[in-house]
Parts: C-alpha cells; structure tokens; sequence
C-alpha cells in the first residue's frame, strides 16, 4: 500500500530513576544497540535492523513514565501538512529545532487531550542496521545480543478522552481503527488501536483518568519461539515478567509483559494479522476482553487495568 | 541476616533478608499482603506506611511518594530493605483489594464467558 504521510513510531523517550542501570537493562538484556550519550544526559537506542540513529531513548528522573512518542513521517512537506492539519483541527504545536535530539530534524509536538506529548519528525540520520545495502546478509551479529528485538513497534498509552484522541489519529494524522474494546455499557471506547499502515497497530490508547500514562513500549520479535527466548532470557536475568508469554485475541500477536527497572512496562511482541485501511474494525464487548488481552487463559489481569507509569 | 516483617492488615507475618525488598521476599514466600506490580518503583502499587523498623531504601517514582510521604514513612515496598524487625500497612491504590472491603478492580472485571 501506499504510505505517504506518518509513517511508523520512529522513537519514544522514557524516564527512569537510574540511569547506569537502566543502560545495562536495555543494552544487555533488551539488547537493543547504544548510539549516543547527548548533553543533557539522554542515552539513545536502537534495535538491531532499525536503520535510523535512535528509536528508543532513557533519560535519569525521579519520576518514571513516558515524556514523549515520536512518528517518522515521509518527508518535510508532509510534516508541513500535518502540522497545518493539526493547527487547523484546533491543536497548539510547537517547533522543536533539529539537532535538539542527536541526529534528528525538526520535531512538531504537541499535546493529545490524553495528556500524551506526541511529534511528527521527517529527518533522521540513517545509520544502517550493520548490514550492507549491496548482497545484504540476512541478519548480523548486533542481533545475537540479549533478547534482540527487530524494531520499536508500537506503544499503549493510558488516559482519558480517548474518544478525542481517535478523531485526532483518524482525522487529522491518517491512522483508522483496526480494533477496538467497548466500555461496560457498549456506549464508547474502553481500548482504541490505530494503524497508519499495514501494522496491525501503531499506537494503542486506553481509558484511564490520571493523564499522560505509559502502559508500555511494544518490541518486535520475528518468531513465536523468539517470544519464548526473551522470556528466558528474562527469567536468566530476574526482570519482572507481567503476562505472558502468551497470545493476545485483540491483534493476535504473541507478547510478554514486562517491566524495566524502573517499572516502565514493555512488551516483546510477535506476528498479529495485516489489515487494510478498507478493512471493518473488529470490537470486542468488555465481557471479552480477558479473551482479548490472554487468549489462551481468558484472563482480563488485574495488573493489566491498573499497573501504569 | 533474616528480619520479621509484619503487615498489620492481615496480621501476616513474614520473613525477609537484608537485601531483599519487603515486596520481593513476601512474593518469594508466596504469600499474598501487599499488592505486587512493577517491582521497580514506578507503578506505585505496592505502597505500604511503616509503622516501626529500620530500613534503607533505593529510588522511587515521585508520582507515588512524594516528600511528605517519605517523612511519613508511606514508601514502595519493592524498594525498600529491612534492617530490623519491622511492621507496617498497606496504602497503596489497591489497598482495598488487601484488606477485601472492596474490590475496585474486580468490580470492572468482567465474568469469563464463552
């Protein structure tokens, strides 16, 4: 399909409370790949295969959770339209200078009525996957490092006003609803996914009322087996596991749920169906979502409602 | 060395090493007091009041403990680490959930239907 305007989470920065540990957390057991240290103390990652400089990026606070979820999109003129859009739907953004954040252009930010700092960027320095774009070799040695992840998928967010947050997404930046999980009375919402491409999400938001809440930072596996090594992997080096491994009903991808030391959740996820933006949303009533969350054990955790950062 | 940790909701007592949290060594014993959920001072879950013992503690989310908190003695279980006998309750947001007047959490979830 054609995909012109956002194109992908291209980066999230989360807080954590401290720092040197937290580098040994998402460099030798997440394994994902250290690219820079900045001024203001940031430490940038990416995963193996991903091309651009950074995609996942910590900094020390005392407070844990998200500060900030960034989009790529295609190119300059359409991070101008987006922007237009947004302002002309009735959204404040503000410019973010390049080189604020190593290696990135101009950042457009702004704020969702979730409470959730959202940007759309275009430039990013490519840094490659450490592969050769000639005669590629089908994976190299950065992969076989800890639990290895392939790219930063997607996140769930958790605040209120997600009825709000979904004409932003549909309306304004592209996204449409790929599933969706109903409130008690069926009346609205409870849980949105929203894809700008093929993916079966991008970005997931759930009701909640504290704003700006982070649920987790989602990464991708390439198999099911690969699921169940990181959860070994886990386990080897004692990370607190949430669920899993299991399969999710919503999205059917395969996932663990676990929390860095910080207590910022993540998840390493795997497959899930390919839809289209013609494509019915599926709805599942609230009676279901344990089937939606836990597949296999029909289990709506309590953790799941109610642990946030 | 091993101290006795005491929750006085439950009356449950248990045992818990120097440089084990209260949280970590009340899961490892399988017992069920304080509510468990990231382990690593963010979620703010496992908040609990300590009403006497000595103890030495790691970083925790300001989101949940705050400066009055602290003087109060109202911190995460997850990082905090016994140096004495101690005993405390539990307030964190799933207190209720503990002490099973009211279950906030189970009242949204839903029956498992087929």
């Amino acid at each position: 399909m054609a995909m012109t305007g956002v194109l992908r989470p291209g980066h999230a920065q989360v807080r954590v409370l401290d720092l040197e540990e937290s580098v040994r957390f998402y460099r030798d057991v997440l394994g994902l790949v250290e690219t820079g240290r900045d001024a203001q103390g940031r430490v940038y990652f990416k995963c193996w295969d991903e091309r651009d400089h950074h995609s996942y990026v910590i900094r020390e606070s005392d407070r844990a959770g998200i500060d900030f979820l960034g989009f790529r999109v295609l190119d300059k003129a359409n991070l101008d339209r987006l922007e237009a859009g947004l302002k002309a739907y009735g959204i404040a953004t503000e410019r973010i200078p390049a080189g604020e954040m190593l290696e990135t252009g101009e950042r457009v930010r702004f704020t969702l009525p979730s409470g959730h700092a959202i940007e759309l960027y275009a430039e990013k320095t490519k840094v490659g996957n450490g592969i050769p774009l000639i005669n590629p070799a089908p994976w190299s040695l950065q992969r076989e490092h800890g639990i290895g992840p392939v790219r930063l998928d997607h996140a769930l967010l958790y605040g209120p006003n997600v009825a709000e947050v979904q004409k932003i997404f549909t309306e304004v930046l592209g996204f449409y609803l790929v599933e969706r999980v109903l409130t008690p009375d069926g009346n609205a919402n409870a849980a949105i996914w929203l894809s700008c491409g093929q993916k079966v999400h991008d970005i997931a938001f759930a009701e909640y009322p504290e704003p700006g809440k982070l649920h987790h930072c989602s990464f991708l596996m390439e198999s099911w087996e690969q699921v169940l090594r990181a959860g070994d992997i886990m386990s080897m080096n004692t990370v607190p596991v949430d669920i899993g491994p299991t399969r999710h009903g919503v999205t059917r991808g395969c996932t663990i749920y676990a929390w860095d030391p910080s207590g910022n959740r993540f998840e390493t996820f795997f497959g899930g169906h390919l839809p289209y933006p013609d494509y019915e949303t599926m709805t599942w009533t609230f009676d279901n979502f344990g089937q939606g969350l836990d597949y296999p054990q029909r289990k709506l955790h309590e953790t799941f409602l109610t642990v946030v950062s | 060395m091993q101290h006795t940790v005491t929750i006085e909701d439950t009356g449950e007592r248990y045992a818990c090493a120097g440089e084990e949290s209260l949280l970590a060594a009340m899961a490892r014993l399988g017992r069920r007091g304080i509510p468990v959920g990231c382990r690593g001072g963010g979620c703010g879950v496992c908040k609990v009041e300590i009403l006497s013992g000595e103890f030495g503690s790691r970083a925790m989310s300001r989101d949940h403990v705050d400066d009055a908190d602290r003087a109060a003695g109202r911190l995460l279980a997850c990082r905090v680490y016994p140096a004495s006998d101690m005993s405390l309750k539990v307030v964190g947001k799933l207190q209720k959930s503990v002490c099973g007047a009211v279950r906030p959490v189970s009242s949204v979830t839903p029956p498992v239907t087929r």
